[in-house]
């Protein structure tokens, strides 16, 4: 399979790995995927007092599209506020790193991983967003291509 | 005349070094150079008997055929050529099966086949035969009370493979073989990945039939045999139409120049197959070794005593197998993860040992061969190392396990 030099460059440099304290206050973590599937993305985000992004960090298991996936999102993320980290599509992923059709699940794992991040910290500072009542009356967020 | 072929070593780098052997092997030059003139200056038909053109590819084609079959101890007569072992084994399961479809309709094989075992089966499946397919033990190798237990009156083939394609164990093949004669079954054995790499004799085995291929043993790929006894004889219905060459039981004109490759591959592996697994199994012991001193928490999948010693079948835990072999890029291997198939599925063979899912997506196979060095197996080794713990540390798995959290009493979404 022959990768664009843009995805070959995320995974032989991945951008923000690393963890940051889940325990904290100002970190949201999401953990998507599955061991048995092949992928598991972990990414965090750290939120400053202004509600922006201030730093984002990702360990990934899975193929090398998984992996320049979810280090693409997190250079995505820095410096945007919560609304705008969820409007993140996939398919803006899977078009900047040219992930080949079968490749495609990596993007929309990256699209979960933010999510989820974002929804954990408002879990935590006890703050509602439209879109989580949608996904919690069980719209999981499903592959757009 | 001389032919080179490029192997790739750490000091000559234009090529990953290759370790995929179980995938297929580079035509030995020795082969090259026995097959060249039959192209060229001995083109004749072989099944030409009206002139030298044709006698002498005759000649050539009947000394390939004894080449064939001194290897694995059988007379010529009983050498059928094909295009390979996919073709071999369409032909012995399906031509067996419908020849003696009147009296009997069952066939055992092993969920570990290959696939053109798999299928051929399925296909007879299809048309109403009964198959039963034999579990593996976590080793990958069957249990003689199982097959004892699924032999009826009405199997006409236990089909067995002596080599496993993916994780390299050895079936006990005489002892299958001895079983299948007392209960008066055929017994057909793909023996692709076993020819040159481990002493066979159809004889002292008792294997009626037996399918070989050509560029799995440093011979030409498009060629390749099957084995076919003549006392007691086993019939077959052929697969195509035609002159009725090869006993009639494969028609269409011989490739003589692929016929003499193959011969001249076993005549070597023949002749070098003590050495050359002698040498192959310092490699692979220097190889796992060197892996498993170096790196927690990595599994051999298959076993390590019943096994040619050219495989290494391992599971790197907490790293994917494709994102592995990004990161090797200077080694040519293959890996059991659903991401290098179009499938998503990890490996059937994995699978079926009870690996599980998670462990069957790290895993790699390693293939040893007749050009790799020590060189080579050391490069694989460091390179391998050095990736595998980049990658776990991008692990968020392995941050979890380090963290002393097991993995399997998690709850995942499955996606």
């Amino acid at each position: 399979m022959a990768y664009s030099n843009k995805l070959i460059d995320h995974y032989e440099h991945p951008r923000n790995i690393g963890s940051l304290d889940k325990d904290a206050a100002d970190v949201g973590t999401g953990l998507v995927g599955a061991p048995a599937c092949g992928d598991v993305m972990k990414l965090q985000i750290k939120v400053g007092p202004d509600g922006l992004i201030e730093d984002a960090k990702f360990k990934t298991f899975g193929c090398g599209s998984a992996i320049a996936s979810s280090s693409l999102i997190t250079e995505w993320v820095k410096g945007k506020s919560l609304d705008e980290a969820e409007t993140i599509k996939n398919t803006e992923i899977a078009r900047h790193l040219a992930l080949p059709p079968v490749k495609i699940h990596c993007s929309v794992l990256a699209e979960d991983a933010i999510k989820a991040a974002v929804r954990d910290y408002r879990e935590k500072r006890g703050m509602t967003a439209p879109a989580e009542a949608a996904e919690a009356a069980g719209a999981k967020p499903q592959a757009a291509e | 005349m001389t032919t080179n072929i490029a192997i790739a070593t750490p000091g000559n780098r234009k090529m990953p070094v290759y370790l995929d052997y179980q995938a297929t092997t580079p035509t030995d030059p020795r082969v090259v150079e026995a097959m060249m003139p039959y192209f060229t200056e001995m083109y004749g038909n072989p099944h030409s008997r009206s002139h030298l053109y044709g006698w002498q590819a005759e000649e050539a084609v009947e000394k390939a055929r004894g080449q064939v079959a001194s290897i694995i101890g059988a007379d010529p007569k009983e050498i059928i050529f094909t295009s390979g072992a996919t073709e071999s084994n369409n032909l012995a399961i399906k031509g067996v099966a419908h020849f003696y479809k009147e009296r009997k309709n069952h066939i055992v094989t092993c969920v570990t086949e290959h696939k053109c075992v798999l299928e051929s089966c399925r296909h007879l499946q299809q048309e109403g035969f009964d198959v039963t397919y034999l579990p593996v033990q976590k080793n990958g190798i069957i249990r003689l009370e199982d097959l004892e237990n699924a032999i009826t009156d009405k199997t006409v083939l236990v089909s067995i493979m002596a080599v496993n394609n993916e994780i390299g164990v050895i079936q006990p093949i005489k002892e299958i073989g001895a079983l299948c004669r007392s209960r008066s079954v055929f017994f057909h054995s793909d023996c692709a990945q076993a020819v040159g790499k481990i002493p066979l004799d159809v004889n002292a085995m008792n294997i009626d039939l037996m399918s070989i291929s050509g560029h799995k043993l440093y011979g030409p790929k498009g060629i390749g045999a099957l084995f076919v006894r003549r006392k007691p004889r086993v019939r077959l219905q052929a697969l195509m139409s035609g002159g009725g060459q090869e006993r009639g039981m494969r028609s269409g004109t011989l490739a003589t120049p692929l016929c003499v490759g193959l011969g001249a591959a076993c005549e070597i592996a023949q002749k070098e197959m003590a050495a050359e697994s002698e040498r192959l199994h310092y490699l692979r012991d220097r190889f796992y070794k060197k892996i498993m001193e170096q790196l927690p928490e990595v599994y051999l999948n298959g076993d390590l005593e019943q096994r040619i010693p050219g495989n290494l079948n391992l599971s790197f835990a907490y790293v994917e197998g494709e994102s592995l072999m990004m990161g090797i890029k200077n080694l040519s291997v293959s890996s059991g993860s659903a991401c290098t198939s179009a499938s998503l599925e990890p490996s059937y063979v994995l699978r079926a040992l009870g690996v599980t899912e998670d462990l069957a997506h790290t895993s790699l196979r390693i293939g040893l061969g007749r050009f790799t060095s020590e060189e080579d197996v050391d490069y694989a080794v460091s390179e391998i190392v050095s990736h595998v713990k980049r990658l776990r540390e991008m692990s968020p798995l392995w941050e979890m396990a380090q963290e002393g959290i097991d993995i399997k009493s998690v709850k995942w979404a499955a996606h």
